[in-house]
């Protein structure tokens, strides 16, 4: 932790943000850091930290002090945490946190995760050392003299070893698995092949083998647009969808964007989550099965589960009622009237006004709609 | 676990051999379908044994998911197509990433009103992570690009736009064609944009900037600054930085201004 030096946490002129994360505390060596837990910064430059408190405690250190980095994986009631091993202290150092220390690496550990991507970007600017060719307008300080050298070539060896020793271990487990992956991936192109040439020459919807695709994960050739994927999962499904949305669709007046339907469904779950896809296929079955719910697309994109119930004429009716009653609204005004979210406010004022009920007055403080008079 | 993957197994497989395929003449001979069963049997059967193996690493392993993603992608296979998959159900590759779905969908929804629904791919990553709590396994970008992916199927409006070496990633409908995103793009650097910069870098008439500037505005994506020094500063609040900006509490804001 000695390596560290007090900063003002502003970056230089050529130098970048390259990613930042909450949560980290600093040890030093194997010793917690007499720092609270903060925000680790690391620019094309530097390694910066800063307190999440007291933004005026922050610190950084030249990215060219380090020797070597390493990923050590979470444990139980442990965060996962990156080991940087640091090059000798420099003489022109700037005064830090510590004056000295019997340790020549600090440990990164992140306690609100994060450790996967500041990893991954360390290696990229430790790989690209984008510091050498625009250096930032302070002088980075580089360890330098013989006698620096030489204790980094003793210090190294050792640490080096124990590194390989620890990658070649990795390595080897996580070379098992791709060879096990690659192996299963081949018997998987056989099966996949296998189903595609048969299902080519089979044209109507046999739920046989729309179960066994599905569960392959091989997209149908065959999907029709009115009955979706059509396996008995999927009806299913449908079933259990109308049975939960009733009570949620009646408080909102009748429609849900699909996003919310399906936040709503897998938070209930908690596991065996329905994928988009599931969703999508499921209330495709609806009007097949009789089921007093729709799936609707509108002309943006939207799509939105509504009670069948709720007709057309209805909704763009009220939309007219409580305009005229307002004299114009804009969506957002419509959405807090109804209770809706803005999105669907937006899509039915739009649906309003395609049936010319409606006319907008399109500025850029907002959409405005009004009552038709034309 | 094992009992629900046979049962699924052994559904299709069973339909598979009852089944009758006629279509015009086209009929699936009998010795086919025993074939195919018999192949799926044992697909299943090494699924089940990589999953007893391999099952933690592909949780906790961002490297091997990508690899397992790529390779499904290489031989036509979708492994998050359905929650009801042999790949979702037992390798649990499917609940990681719906959950995370939902957990994208969650945030965006949260920041709409701020930033119109635009918002960079690390303040996405970071928000996430905050939201999963300290015992959550750890999620990539790679990981949160491929459940949005799978969102778009949904409608809701979720892309996402490459911007300055990363991605925004925008999850409402509005329209966004390529004039406004590489103004977007031009945005990046400073976190706004201006009229004339727009002239100068693009070679773009003033109606053209002035018109997609509009839109981004109407969208709600932009903010406009009409008191800035030399001309009017359009912000995009999705790309405020922690170091430019940081979240201010009622109370704090009330002691700011007079």
């Amino acid at each position: 932790m000695d390596r560290f030096s007090w900063s003002n946490g502003l970056l230089e002129i050529n130098e970048t943000l390259v990613i930042q994360q909450r949560g980290v505390r600093l040890y030093d060596g194997d010793d917690k850091a007499k720092l609270d837990v903060g925000v680790a910064l690391l620019s094309t430059h530097r390694l910066i930290w800063r307190d999440v408190k007291n933004h005026e405690c922050c610190i950084a250190m030249p990215l060219s002090q380090i020797l070597l980095f390493e990923e050590q994986a979470a444990g139980i009631g442990k965060s996962a945490k990156i080991v940087i091993h640091l090059q000798a202290t420099p003489a022109n150092k700037e005064p830090g946190p510590y004056q000295h220390s019997k340790y020549s690496f600090i440990k990164l550990s992140f306690k609100e995760h994060g450790q996967i991507e500041f990893y991954r970007r360390l290696t990229e600017e430790m790989t690209r050392k984008r510091w050498e060719n625009t250096p930032a307008s302070q002088p980075i300080p580089i360890g330098t003299g013989s006698q620096a050298g030489r204790t980094r070539a003793v210090g190294i060896v050792g640490i080096e070893r124990k590194i390989e020793e620890k990658r070649k271990e990795t390595d080897k487990n996580i070379s098992e698995a791709f060879e096990d992956l690659s192996k299963l991936m081949v018997k998987a192109k056989e099966m996949v092949e296998l189903s595609r040439s048969i299902a080519n020459k089979i044209k109507d919807k046999q739920f046989g083998l729309r179960s066994y695709l599905l569960s392959m994960g091989i997209a149908d050739p065959v999907t029709r647009e009115t009955h979706g994927s059509g396996t008995h999962y999927h009806m299913q499904l449908a079933k259990q969808l109308d049975d939960m949305l009733q009570a949620p669709l009646e408080e909102r007046g009748g429609m849900m964007a699909l996003t919310e339907v399906y936040c709503l469904v897998n938070r209930a779950r908690g596991m065996e989550l329905l994928s988009p896809e599931d969703l999508v296929n499921a209330c495709k079955m609806f009007e097949s099965l009789k089921l007093p719910l729709r799936l609707r697309v509108f002309d943006s994109g939207v799509m939105v589960v509504q009670l069948q119930s709720h007709s057309e004429e209805e909704m763009i009716a009220s939309a007219l009622d409580n305009v005229s009653d307002k004299g114009s609204l804009t969506a957002e005004e419509f959405a807090k009237l109804l209770g809706l979210s803005v999105l669907l406010s937006k899509e039915r004022l739009l649906l309003a006004e395609k049936m010319g009920h409606l006319c907008r007055d399109d500025s850029v403080e907002g959409l405005r709609f009004y009552p038709n008079l034309f | 676990m094992h009992r629900r993957g046979v049962g699924a197994g052994a559904i299709a497989k069973k339909k598979l051999a009852e089944a009758r395929y006629k279509e015009r003449g086209n009929v699936l001979a009998e010795d086919q379908i025993v074939q195919m069963s018999k192949q799926l049997e044992t697909f299943k059967s090494n699924l089940e044994e990589f999953a007893s193996k391999h099952k933690q690493e592909i949780r906790k392993n961002s490297q091997f998911r990508v690899q397992f993603q790529e390779m499904c992608a290489t031989i036509g296979v979708d492994p998050l197509a359905s929650g009801k998959g042999f790949w979702s159900e037992m390798l649990g590759v499917g609940d990681f990433y719906y959950e995370l779905g939902v957990q994208i969908i969650e945030v965006c929804l949260a920041l709409k009103h701020r930033n119109g629904g635009l918002i960079t791919l690390d303040e996405l990553h970071q928000r996430v992570l905050k939201g999963r709590g300290k015992y959550a396994q750890d999620v990539s970008q790679d990981d949160l690009m491929r459940a949005i992916k799978k969102l778009k199927v949904m409608g809701s409006g979720f892309g996402m736009i490459p911007v300055g070496g990363s991605y925004l990633v925008q999850s409402v409908p509005a329209e966004l064609n390529m004039d406004h995103t590489v103004v977007l793009q031009l945005a990046e650097k400073k976190g706004f944009v201006t009229v004339s910069e727009i002239k100068d870098s693009l070679k773009w008439e003033k109606e053209r900037a002035c018109h997609v500037l509009d839109h981004l505005l109407k969208e709600g994506l932009a903010w406009l600054d009409s008191q800035a020094a030399e001309e009017a500063q359009y912000w995009l609040p999705a790309l405020f930085s922690e170091l430019t900006s940081r979240d201010v509490t009622p109370e704090e804001a009330n002691q700011m201004t007079p």
